[in-house]
């Protein structure tokens, strides 16, 4: 039987994950957590989160990157903002989930082949070329880049209602001033660095 | 009142186009006049902010630009779209040096932001600006009979509390009541529906959704209604899902309020998108029919 090592020496935390995170939108007051876990109990995905809500307050405030940006529980909230209205201490939990959020996909450490951060790029990569979401391509790029055309398959059922009631088409919705868009998108990126 | 432009942002145009073709009637019957928006982009979503912050600013940035220009305050349906652009309004407008650099950005390209506009849905203008009383006045047809579960999902309501309460919010029952029909008390009024995570992890999606129709059908509901593309698409699909997985029925037609809302003012049937249901109406029709509403 292997016997796996539970704790964590203090050597192996990242002291600097608290500072890197709270410079990050709406995370300046993580720091005034109390640990009450009203952000749990409120939580309606905690009961399929493998971390709830307030251990990853508490992993960020004590240096457990690792454990913090590889849960999934971060690409399970699905921005309800329960737990936000009810934090006492008014931390702005559903704003540090996607800081953290941004930062696995910056740091390319979100669980293989999960399709919540897919599906999140996919969509960005299609608003960045066109201006506008495209539903159905948004599902066709998804299942691509999962390399999962079981999943696509099993949509078609959908798809088919879809089309028969006129709320699906194969038409790329884009925007005409696609120009300005890029323009400003790049400009963005570049002076935001 | 307040002068407001329209932005229906993609889903209105694709999945949700009976959103559209229900509320632009019942703008025109209650003496709004409306514009779309002029080549308006994406909010972004929930997807950018889990990519880029700064880009998601910067596309409702954008579109706050334009409304501007046309002198505007912007009246976005999807509660999606609602939530993103108040966000990225205020976030716009709080004078951090992250979101002076994007203004700056928004000016060098042409799409200058000075900060004077407002994000409302139309159920925040019809109950603030228009007043029940003066959209009870023009119901030509009360929907008598009709039990409704008001569902308001998350966006609308959370975190920006100032419009209704967060968790048992009540402008959307008024509002079904002034048409006539009676709103069930509908406690799961505010659970989550997931929202992209229902088309992604389906499971999960199965598990939130079957609360929310099994509350509706305990509590006797002929019809749920929503005020969100995401929450009225997610339930409508999974009812079948859940059904069969729960082995009882819990094919509930879910509609938008502003269907029955034109319904109750006397809009004609077929100009308010009720074709473009999945779910059979039948039930639903022959309740109005009984009670007295064409």
């Amino acid at each position: 039987m292997d016997i796996q090592r539970k704790v964590k020496f203090e050597e192996e935390l990242d002291k600097n994950f608290l500072d890197e995170i709270k410079d990050m939108s709406g995370c300046e007051e993580i720091d005034k957590c109390i640990q009450c876990g009203a952000c749990s109990s409120s939580c309606p995905m905690a009961v399929y989160m493998d971390h709830p809500p307030r251990k990853i307050i508490s992993f960020i405030k004590n240096g457990f990157k690792e454990e913090a940006l590889k849960s999934f529980t971060i690409w399970l909230c699905a921005s309800c903002y329960t737990c936000q209205v009810r934090c006492p201490a008014k931390i702005k939990i559903t704003d540090v989930m996607y800081a953290l959020k941004r930062k696995a996909i910056e740091e390319k450490v979100y669980p293989n082949r999960l399709q919540p951060p897919v599906l999140a790029q996919e969509m960005c990569k299609l608003i960045a070329k066109n201006g506008r979401n495209s539903e159905l391509w948004l599902v066709v790029n998804m299942y691509i880049k999962l390399k999962n055309p079981l999943g696509m398959l099993k949509m078609a059922p959908l798809g088919i209602n879809l089309m028969k009631t006129g709320r699906m088409s194969l038409k790329k919705e884009k925007i005409k001033n696609r120009k300005q868009l890029r323009t400003l998108l790049n400009e963005v990126k570049e002076n935001a660095k | 009142m307040n002068e407001y432009i329209y932005y229906p942002g993609c889903s209105l145009k694709g999945g949700s186009k009976h959103y559209e073709e229900s509320l632009l009637p019942v703008l025109k019957k209650i003496g709004m006049e409306i514009e779309e928006m002029n080549d308006w982009n994406c909010c972004g979503a929930t997807a950018y902010f889990a990519v880029d912050d700064t880009i998601a600013a910067a596309l409702c940035g954008r579109n706050l630009s334009i409304a501007e220009k046309a002198g505007c305050h912007v009246m976005a349906p999807c509660a999606g779209c609602f939530l993103t652009m108040k966000k990225s309004n205020t976030f716009l407008t709080e004078g951090s040096n992250k979101a002076q650099k994007v203004l700056t950005d928004l000016k060098t390209t042409g799409c200058e932001y000075k900060g004077t506009v407002k994000v409302r849905h139309p159920l925040e203008i019809f109950i603030q600006e228009i007043g029940l009383d003066t959209i009870k006045e023009k119901v030509e047809n009360k929907l008598t009979g009709l039990k409704v579960a008001c569902y308001y999902g998350c966006q609308l309501v959370r975190p920006y509390t100032d419009f209704d309460d967060p968790d048992y919010p009540e402008t959307m029952d008024n509002l079904m009541e002034a048409m006539g029909a009676e709103a069930v008390d509908y406690s799961a009024k505010t659970l989550c529906c997931g929202g992209s995570l229902t088309g992604t992890i389906e499971n999960i999606g199965k598990g939130l959704n079957y609360v929310l129709l099994k509350e509706a059908k305990k509590k006797g509901a002929d019809v749920i209604v929503t005020l969100c593309p995401l929450c009225q698409f997610n339930l409508e699909i999974m009812a079948a899902k859940v059904s069969k997985e729960y082995k009882e029925d819990y094919k509930i037609p879910v509609l938008y309020f502003t269907q029955l809302m034109g319904l109750a003012l006397g809009i004609p049937k077929e100009d308010l998108g009720f074709k473009r249901s999945i779910i059979s109406l039948k039930n639903m029709w022959q309740k109005i029919n009984n009670g007295g509403a064409k």
